[in-house]
């Protein structure tokens, strides 16, 4: 289990519990969570699942694989914190991880 | 004016429910057009998740969309279906009862019995680019798609992108531009190896101004046109001068035209009956993701079972004087020989 807080771009903070082996765009989904769409249902095919993560957690998290990289090109403002929520899955490492949803999807 | 094709059933979507569907409609001897948006044949296992595993078809433990796509083909074959792919149906009218004359974007008329609507999560279109104010210019200096190459002769053409589209309209383009400017995120393209190249070659040259980065501005007036702004990936603002855009942000779901057809909608999805799958429009069915019931659930097996059942009413429809006796394609001899197997 970890605890994801994500916060959207107004800067309201939803913390939520997530079960590892989920994603985080799983997790969100299944919560309600606003500011995720996830169009494809997580096949890293659109780019409706993007996140910031936080500046605190981007070596644990670690970067976009390249097939993420070109969803990425997709997206609304991409940083370089940029990541598709889908693609990264929930492991006790992340227990407490921050992540931010962009104005909008793409 | 091209011939109109006559088809018993037309279907709306060439996913794997569509094509399935042909099956169950061929063993009752109904043949059936098929007309899909996209340029291949598959739906969204073929647009979306060509690679992916899919673990949940019965029977089969784990099949790639591709795979699916190829297997549900190589099952239809001996129905011989027609496709017309790059169309999308833009109008139903209604001439019989049921009868239905359908028209595609591309011209194409077709007169069918029964209209089968199995279109997924409607049609895939150009995806509009994340930026503010995009819709202002589209169709005037904005463009998904090149129709006419002369009509982009001495412009100052941006375009964006990364991937085949966005690098093949690059290469095409670049002779008859006035000038002409690339944007793309990163400096790292998705296409083809061979058009990296080439395009790397114009930059060189002379010919084509490469920017990394994103559009976060749009200027001009009256849908015209006439600068665009860039924001680098170190955060530096540049200039790009056009009066032509073409944006290619790969393709997304929009329902599209089938809400024009005069079929009751539900968040954007068509109620039918469970029995028999037909919508509120005598003769016209829903199956597949597109459609909505009391516990629908979106898996094929699903949209597989709902075309059995819509043929069963189809059937009804083509041959009204005909009873219809269910039969195994186990047992049935009449069946098998459809099937070429016996």
């Amino acid at each position: 289990m970890a605890k994801i807080h994500f916060v959207d771009h107004t800067g309201e903070t939803r913390t939520i519990e997530v079960e590892n082996g989920a994603t985080v765009m799983e997790a969100a989904i299944r919560n309600a969570v606003p500011g995720i769409e996830a169009e494809c249902g997580g096949a890293c095919a659109c780019a409706t699942c993007h996140v910031y993560v936080d500046e605190a957690w981007r070596e644990k998290v670690g970067g976009p694989s390249p097939m993420e990289e070109d969803m990425l090109d997709f997206g609304f403002d991409v940083r370089p914190s940029s990541r598709l929520s889908c693609q990264i899955k929930v492991t006790d490492e992340l227990d407490g991880l921050v992540v931010s949803t962009p104005e909008r999807q793409a | 004016m091209t011939d109109v094709i006559k088809t018993d059933v037309l279907i709306v979507g060439a996913g794997p429910c569509g094509l399935f569907a042909v099956f169950e409609l061929g063993l009752l001897d109904i043949k059936v057009h098929l007309v899909d948006i996209l340029d291949k044949i598959g739906g969204q296992c073929a647009e979306l998740y060509p690679e992916k595993p899919i673990y949940d078809i019965p029977g089969i433990p784990l099949i790639t969309g591709h795979g699916l796509t190829e297997a549900l083909l190589e099952q239809i074959k001996p129905f011989n279906p027609q496709f017309h792919l790059n169309e999308m149906v833009a109008e139903v009218e209604k001439i019989g009862d049921p009868g239905f004359r359908v028209t595609t974007d591309a011209g194409t008329v077709f007169e069918c019995k029964v209209l089968v609507v199995a279109a997924g999560g409607g049609s895939f279109q150009p995806k509009r680019p994340p930026v503010p104010g995009v819709e202002a210019y589209e169709g005037k200096s904005v463009h998904y798609a090149v129709r006419k190459m002369e009509e982009f002769r001495g412009k100052d053409i941006l375009i964006v992108g990364g991937g085949d589209s966005a690098l093949d309209w690059t290469l095409n383009l670049n002779p008859l531009a006035k000038s002409m400017t690339l944007v793309h995120r990163r400096d790292d393209f998705r296409g083809a190896p061979h058009s990296v190249e080439q395009m790397r070659a114009l930059v060189a040259s002379g010919k084509l101004d490469l920017k990394i980065g994103q559009i976060t501005e749009l200027q001009g007036e009256n849908g015209q046109l006439s600068g665009a702004t860039v924001k680098g990936n170190d955060n530096s603002i540049s200039q790009v001068t056009c009066n032509a855009m073409l944006p290619f942000f790969g393709l997304t779901m929009k329902l599209g035209p089938v809400a024009n057809w005069g079929l009751h909608l539900e968040n954007n999805l068509v109620p039918v009956d469970t029995g028999t799958f037909e919508t509120n429009v005598p003769g016209i069915f829903a199956i597949g993701d597109i459609n909505t019931y009391p516990g629908k659930l979106k898996l094929i097996l699903s949209g597989f079972h709902e075309g059995a059942l819509m043929a069963q009413k189809a059937h009804k429809y083509v041959y009204p004087d005909k009873r219809l006796v269910f039969q195994y394609t186990t047992s049935s001899s009449s069946l098998q020989k459809k099937l070429g197997v016996n």
